[in-house]
């Protein structure tokens, strides 16, 4: 009895786990079977002619990596830095307890929330106009929940006994914290970081209002200059074109791209992992 | 409580504590101790577990300050100096006061780093002057032959016993006058316990040694004065082999014959 039980739970959540496996499959074989054919040189390399009908999205490319590389110079250092009070500065009161609280809500703020707030703040009141920097900071600001939470738990899994054998020899607290509690979270932090910023990576709400040109066929100048973005080009090219049903190979291609760049970037974060892992065994 | 006439004449106290009273938040841990600890002398605190003698010693090295919602009363005195006044500074006591922990700590580095972590974060970064300084700790620690051929590989890859003995050359690496031990053989097998045992024999020479343990045996192997503890205030202070033969207090000589604890 005990053990049929056992086999239909084991079943169950075996068949629950390939059913996702299964979705998520059959996705990525959509966009590569159909994105692939119309992958080519010209297309990354290229300026958009004709609305985007015709040529390649080089802006849009260029556009989210300026995104990402600005979200992540802004996001990583505030968020790490957040993490570090929370988690060995901070006394444990109501008061951390809610700020706690209010970091985990803004996680599930929906994102288009977030670009409301960067057209209000960034663009309006600061007056950063619909710019790179404008777009990178509201999604800094989007991404830093989830990159508090990651790197805090990060840094609470690092054994007090480090922490009290480095004070016990002398250090200071920040001497501490810096020889001998980031290096070993350091893995956990980036790790969880990476993640939060490639779902960042693939945003268009956030942009729609702070940055995203809907046809810009060139590549910024400054950081105060629009660009197109990848996932906002792809959303222009599923919805907004005249012609959509003639582009749909061109959306998947820039979609196989999106896909990619984040690939790419979970790579990234994979060997810095792998490299801290190796480094510091505990 | 504390007899003065304990120690002979000459002795010279390195830590000397008046009515320290400690809490954690609205608990008090420990009551009014006042005590004498002797230089160059292995002192050991027994008594039951909760009795305070690991906060106790704690207060030595002001490791208790790491934690919140705590509160001292007393004097702290190590060679003369309040290590408890407002100009009291925290780093340079941790410097004269090493402590190796129950549970061995070596970071997740090579052996090498670990001894030399203490003297490179007092500013020590010459090669050859930490290469001396690892050689020497962990020559006195008894440690040496063991990983002399292997001091780049990671601490964590040594065995239990090894690594606390790597905890203790750590510590010795900044050159402390004083050794507080908290059950420092306490999660080791019998073998290990020896060689840590004639460790601290060897060092008793040149250290003041403070050790808390919960092994009575212990106490009695290796120290020259032991202190009883039972909840939070210290019951009786006397030469080793007084305590374990003739014990002024009833409540020590229960202890130490087992009928508690």
């Amino acid at each position: 009895m005990n053990t049929r039980k056992e086999q239909i739970i084991y079943w169950l959540i075996r068949m629950v786990m390939y059913s996702i496996v299964l979705v998520i499959g059959y996705i990525l074989f959509d966009i590569v079977w159909n994105g692939v054919p119309a992958l080519s040189w010209e297309f990354i390399s290229e300026y958009p002619r004709k609305g985007g009908a015709e040529g390649g999205i080089l802006p849009a490319i260029v556009g989210t990596l300026a995104l990402l590389v600005g979200t992540i110079a802004v996001s990583l250092p505030l968020g790490i830095c957040s993490a570090i009070y929370l988690s060995e500065y901070a006394e444990q009161t109501r008061f951390t307890t809610m700020i706690r609280l209010a970091i985990i809500t803004l996680a599930g703020v929906p994102s288009i929330v977030y670009g409301l707030f960067g057209l209000g703040l960034f663009v309006l009141l600061l007056n950063f106009g619909t710019s790179i920097l404008a777009g990178c900071l509201t999604l800094a600001c989007m991404v830093l929940p989830t990159i508090i939470v990651s790197s805090e738990e990060a840094l609470r899994a690092v054994p007090r006994g480090y922490r009290d054998a480095s004070l016990a020899l002398g250090a200071t607290k920040w001497e501490t914290i810096r020889t001998n509690v980031l290096p070993y979270s350091l893995s956990g932090i980036i790790t969880g970081s990476i993640l939060g910023i490639g779902r960042a990576a693939g945003e268009t709400a956030p942009i729609l209002l702070t940055v995203a040109a809907f046809y810009l066929p060139r590549l910024p100048n400054s950081i105060f200059d629009q660009v197109m973005a990848l996932p906002y080009h792809l959303y222009i090219l599923a919805t907004q074109h005249p012609e959509a049903d003639k582009v749909l190979p061109l959306q998947y291609a820039t979609a196989l791209v999106l896909l990619l760049l984040v690939l790419g970037l979970s790579l990234g974060a994979i060997f810095i992992r792998i490299h801290f892992r190796k480094k510091y065994r505990w | 409580m504390v007899e003065t006439s304990l120690f002979p004449a000459d002795t010279d106290h390195v830590i000397t504590t008046r009515q320290v009273n400690f809490f954690y938040g609205e608990t008090q841990a420990l009551f009014d101790i006042t005590m004498d600890i002797p230089g160059r002398r292995v002192t050991a605190f027994i008594g039951p577990s909760g009795c305070g003698k690991s906060t106790f010693l704690r207060i030595f090295n002001r490791m208790n300050d790491t934690i919140t919602g705590t509160r001292m009363e007393g004097e702290v005195r190590i060679n003369g100096e309040d290590i408890y006044h407002n100009s009291s500074n925290v780093v340079n006591l941790r410097r004269k006061v090493g402590m190796v922990f129950q549970k061995s700590n070596p970071f997740p580095k090579s052996i090498f780093d670990n001894v030399a972590y203490g003297p490179r974060i007092h500013g020590t970064h010459d090669r050859q002057q930490l290469a001396e300084i690892v050689e020497q700790s962990l020559i006195r620690s008894a440690l040496w032959d063991e990983v002399k051929d292997r001091l780049e590989t990671n601490a964590l890859g040594l065995s239990g016993g090894q690594q606390q003995r790597l905890c203790i050359a750590r510590a010795l690496a900044v050159g402390p006058d004083i050794l507080l031990m908290d059950e420092p053989a306490s999660a080791l097998d019998p073998k290990s316990t020896i060689r840590i045992e004639d460790l601290i024999g060897e060092l008793r020479n040149d250290y003041t040694i403070v050790i808390v343990t919960h092994n009575m045996q212990q106490a009695a192997r290796i120290s020259d004065y032991t202190a009883f503890f039972y909840e939070g205030s210290l019951v009786e202070f006397n030469a080793t082999k007084k305590i374990f033969t003739k014990p002024r207090e009833k409540q020590t000589e229960d202890y130490i014959t087992g009928r508690f604890g």
